[in-house]
């Protein structure tokens, strides 16, 4: 890995302040610094936010969940709170990866990536989330913009991630058995307005499915899928799974959560 | 460079590194406790995994720097008075290993799991153990390992 200059930061101001075209907000790290051993990606300087005591922690109110930046998966997973208001939320971050994993990675660094087959990208398309940074709030749905890319601008920390309470919800993942990551993963959500299907693992980008979400919002019931078709048109093909197969899964997944609801 | 901090194993540590210095590379070349395994580099195998403030993490995922002033366990520190550990134990009784290269950190990360789950099940094992690759057992021992540590922690 080549060197950098390590920042431990205190307050968001001193964090954004430091940041620069070469430079990298450090939280969980465990996608970070992979990528610097693996010569993917250099910084001259690493800016670690974990010390900020604002982003970090879980408020539940009524409507929605709160998830400070840098709280990690494993406290998410174990909130009672969390599992009280979405259980579907904590149950996606027991998901995620491996004990270690969820004892460093945060759902901050999780969503700044956007890695295609990634959990918590599903979240918050299904559940309305509401990003917080330190300059703005964005709706979810402007916030993922494509692969490995989302609307931050360069130096723009996210503080908080909000989600709504659904009426019902669950995730449903058929994971990579090497990492865990979701070779497709399908989040159902019924709010009182409308039905949120968000898929990951399957495009470039999550995304929202409109021809299931359509026909969940006439009918909430796994039978209402049997006659959707799903196009494997823009689907990912890989050593994983193929495109056809990818399209079938959305499909069986969708089921599977609308079943579990 | 960074002064960090550290208690390992209870002793006191306070040394200057570089910056990119991550855990792993603190604790072998630092500090020469080579009983942390270093697999893939990269946060997928888990022979590196210790202790930090109580929670098992992969050290070779984690910055020094970034952990100053946290207490660190290595498989090291688990022999007390010239006595293995209940886990270490279990591990020799019922042959969870064979080359032993992924043992440290299965060990380390199996303790975490009976921190957490006195009686664990098979499954509850094995899903624990998602993290921790091991290339010669075929992990039926080791699940039978901590089965047997669960009776004596
Ligand atoms: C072995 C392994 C298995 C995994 N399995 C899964 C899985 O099954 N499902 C899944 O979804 N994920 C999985 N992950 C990913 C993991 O869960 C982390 O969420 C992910 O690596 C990023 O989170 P982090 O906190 O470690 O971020 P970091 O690595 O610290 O940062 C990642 C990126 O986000 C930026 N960033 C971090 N925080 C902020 C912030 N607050 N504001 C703006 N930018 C920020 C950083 O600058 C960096 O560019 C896995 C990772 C590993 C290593
Ligand atoms: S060496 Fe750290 S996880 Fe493989
Ligand atoms: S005993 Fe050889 S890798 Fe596990």
């Amino acid at each position: 890995m080549k060197t950098f200059n390590y920042h431990s930061t205190k307050d968001v101001k001193e964090a954004t302040k430091l940041a620069s075209s070469s430079s990298a907000f450090l939280a969980g790290g465990m996608t970070t610094l992979p990528s610097m051993k693996l010569g993917l990606a250099s910084y001259k300087d690493i800016i670690d936010i974990k010390r900020i005591k604002k982003l970090s922690g879980i408020k539940v109110s009524g409507k929605t969940v709160t998830i400070g930046a840098t709280t990690k998966h494993a406290e998410v997973a174990h909130s009672k709170e969390v599992k009280k208001a979405i259980p579907s939320l904590a149950a996606l971050a027991e998901g995620i990866g491996d004990p270690q994993v969820r004892n460093r990675g945060t759902i901050g660094g999780s969503i700044a990536n956007n890695d295609p087959s990634a959990d918590y990208p599903s979240a918050c398309i299904a559940l309305n989330a509401t990003i917080h940074t330190n300059n703005r709030k964005v709706s979810a749905d402007k916030f993922f913009t494509g692969m490995f890319e989302t609307s931050l601008k360069k130096g723009e920390l996210i503080e908080a991630v909000e989600f709504q309470v659904p009426e019902k919800s669950c995730y449903k993942k058929y994971p990579n058995p090497a990492s865990r990551y979701a070779i497709v993963g399908v989040y159902v959500a019924k709010h009182k307005s409308a039905v949120n299907v968000a898929v990951t693992g399957a495009k470039s980008c999550v995304y929202n499915d409109q021809n299931i979400s359509g026909a969940l919002s006439k009918s909430f019931s796994s039978s209402a899928l049997d006659n959707v078709k799903i196009s494997s048109s823009g689907m990912n093909s890989d050593v994983h799974a193929s495109a056809d197969y990818r399209a079938n899964m959305v499909k069986i997944f969708a089921k599977k959560a609308v079943e579990a609801c | 460079m960074k002064k960090v901090n550290l208690e390992v194993n209870g002793k006191k540590v306070s040394k200057e590194v570089a910056d990119h210095t991550v855990l792993s590379v603190f604790l072998r070349e630092v500090l020469n406790l080579t009983g942390t395994h270093v697999g893939c580099d990269t946060s997928q195998c888990g022979a590196c995994v210790v202790h930090v403030d109580g929670k098992s993490i992969k050290s070779c995922t984690a910055l020094a720097a970034d952990l100053d002033g946290s207490k660190v366990t290595t498989i090291e520190g688990l022999v007390k008075n010239g006595k293995m550990h209940p886990m270490q134990e279990a591990f020799k009784k019922e042959h969870g290993l064979q080359c032993g290269f992924c043992t440290p950190g299965m060990v380390m990360s199996a303790i975490d799991l009976l921190n957490h789950k006195k009686n664990p099940s098979d499954k509850e094992i094995r899903d624990w153990l998602e993290g921790n690759i091991c290339r010669c057992t075929g992990y039926q021992n080791i699940v039978a390992a901590v089965k047997e540590a669960a009776t004596k922690m």
